[in-house]
């Protein structure tokens, strides 16, 4: 992959995957309530919570305020790190139009990038009510308070969204080669709802189910920006849970784009 | 009642269309079953973390009381997604490639032959999820459910099934408005996840939402309290009476909607 060319296009590109994202905008609407999970967990949290703030093995209390804080931001942060990838990957394998995009001059997967990124405006502009309420409500008392956490933010962002991104883009690929690789995808959810801190705080998980989610992928595309977010690192331990993030997104990278190169061999499209 | 046994016989011819089509992909049927007790596990997992300190909990809710609603939700999950989603994709694929019209063409109601056009057997395994979680459960609590309650659970989750389809009906009508909602099976199944919990978790607003409006109290919470023996008889007549009502709109949308049906045909 040169990245001159890339870059020539990428305007262009990122106007399309615009245009696009505003003419499916219904589409994202229902997508977005779709991701109404975290306001379901929170009334689970509060009701949790009403009577005594519960305590994390790690010793931080959780009471209503730090709930709302959290699945808030959490709402947020999931409509900008998301992809969806692997299921335009295999619907296009599938019905042979991924050799319309193989004709392009530029790797298939800058084009898939682009049209989830140049999505994110409005996917934003989603989360700005969420945003009011965060304020409304005083939650915004719950955000980081030291200022050198906030230069970190959006490069977790970044990374949050490549681990995800990545992850769609080699479980994509493996339609090439089986029949069933959404039923991947679905296993690869599962575990993201429970190790994410999608569903609980993992600050709240016993203290082994807490090393288990501190080895996979998960926490960092989504959890980790929302604790930065929530100012619940010191800037020792979120440079280092970054540094964690980043080697997650390069490893999945590398995976995605040998899996792809790997696969695209057996592509063969149906002419007509 | 001709007609009636026409529709039953249709049924049947339905079903078993479905059930060939099972047995021709076996591995699938395994995979996925395998998958449906992982992903049932997994959802257990916030449950666990909120009992896992006996001091706290949910309100009015004991930890294998909220298993007994847990149980609830996977056995209304297996039903929904077994029977209920499957035709949905179906025709929603119908209206966007135009060809719903060989459905319309057909001389039966059209309403029933996109409901029964596919059956996810292997949905079955979710079956047998819920009764782990209800054996797990009751055995935890040391006593069984009376012959009442499971009576009156069985009404409810009848209703619940009820709703769940009318809910669908809905559903599919809005796909003959805006046409690109493959999200929409994704988007019903993520508002029923809602049902994982006891209703009272909600409050003020939400609750009278999420029990009168989008009547998921009704689906689980209450089928769950019946089991737990503590459900009071016009709450029961209350959901039977609302399910009829919701039964009767979805009706009069679909009915509406495919009037507005344009084909894409050439």
């Amino acid at each position: 992959m040169s990245l001159w060319r890339p870059l020539k296009v990428l305007p262009t590109l990122m106007r399309v995957g615009f245009a696009e994202s505003l003419a499916y905008r219904a589409e994202m609407i229902i997508w977005v309530f779709a991701t109404t999970m975290p306001f379901v967990m929170l009334a689970l949290w509060s009701a949790v919570a009403h009577a005594a703030p519960v305590a994390s093995s790690s010793g931080r209390s959780w009471g209503s305020a730090e709930f709302v804080a959290y699945f808030l931001t959490m709402f947020m942060v999931r409509q900008l790190v998301s992809a969806w990838a692997a299921w335009e990957i295999n619907f296009e394998i599938r019905q042979g139009t991924l050799a319309m995009r193989l004709l392009k001059p530029l790797h298939p997967v800058w084009s898939f990038a682009t049209s989830n990124v140049a999505a994110m405006p409005l996917r934003a502009a989603v989360s700005i009510p969420v945003l009011v309420v965060l304020f409304a409500v005083g939650a915004h008392r719950q955000l980081a308070s030291d200022w050198r956490l906030w230069p970190l933010v959006p490069f977790a962002l970044l990374g949050g969204w490549l681990i995800a991104f990545f992850a769609n883009v080699a479980i994509g690929s493996l339609a090439f080669r089986m029949e069933q690789s959404l039923k991947v995808m679905d296993v690869w959810f599962t575990c993201f709802f429970v190790f994410s801190g999608y569903l609980v705080p993992t600050d709240l998980f016993p203290p082994w189910l807490r090393a288990v989610a501190a080895y996979l992928p998960f926490r960092y595309q989504l959890g980790f920006p929302v604790e930065l977010l929530l100012g619940q690192h010191e800037l020792g331990s979120a440079l280092r849970m970054l540094a964690a993030q980043w080697a997650w997104a390069l490893g999945l990278m590398t995976v995605a784009l040998v899996l792809w190169r790997l696969g695209v061999r057996r592509f063969q499209a149906v002419g007509g | 009642m001709r007609g009636l046994g026409r529709y039953v016989s249709l049924f049947g011819l339905q079903l078993r269309t479905s059930g060939l089509l099972a047995a021709q992909y076996r591995w699938d049927f395994l995979i996925d079953g395998a998958l449906s007790v992982f992903s049932a596990a997994a959802a257990l997992v916030p449950l666990f973390v909120v009992y896992a300190d006996e001091r706290r909990g949910i309100p009015g809710w004991s930890f294998e009381e909220s298993l007994v609603v847990i149980g609830c939700f996977l056995l209304l999950q297996a039903i929904l997604e077994g029977a209920i989603n499957p035709g949905l994709v179906a025709v929603i694929e119908h209206i966007r490639k135009g060809t719903l019209d060989f459905v319309l063409l057909k001389p039966a109601d059209a309403q029933f032959l996109v409901s029964t056009s596919r059956f996810q057997l292997w949905r079955v395994a979710g079956l047998v999820n819920a009764s782990i979680v209800f054996t797990f459960a009751f055995t935890r609590l040391g006593r069984w459910p009376s012959a009442v309650g499971v009576l009156q659970m069985a009404v409810l989750v009848a209703a619940a099934v009820w709703i769940l389809y009318s809910l669908w009906i809905v559903i599919v009508s809005a796909a003959f408005y805006v046409v690109k909602i493959d999200n929409l099976t994704y988007l019903f199944t993520s508002l029923f996840d809602l049902a994982r919990w006891p209703v009272t978790v909600f409050r003020g607003a939400l609750r009278v939402v999420f029990t009168v409006l989008l009547p998921l109290g009704l689906m689980t919470t209450y089928p769950a309290e019946a089991l737990l023996g503590r459900l009071d008889w016009p709450t029961l007549v209350a959901s039977v009476l609302g399910a009829g009502l919701f039964a009767a709109a979805a009706r009069a949308v679909w009915l509406r909607s495919i009037r507005h049906y344009t084909s894409a045909g050439g």
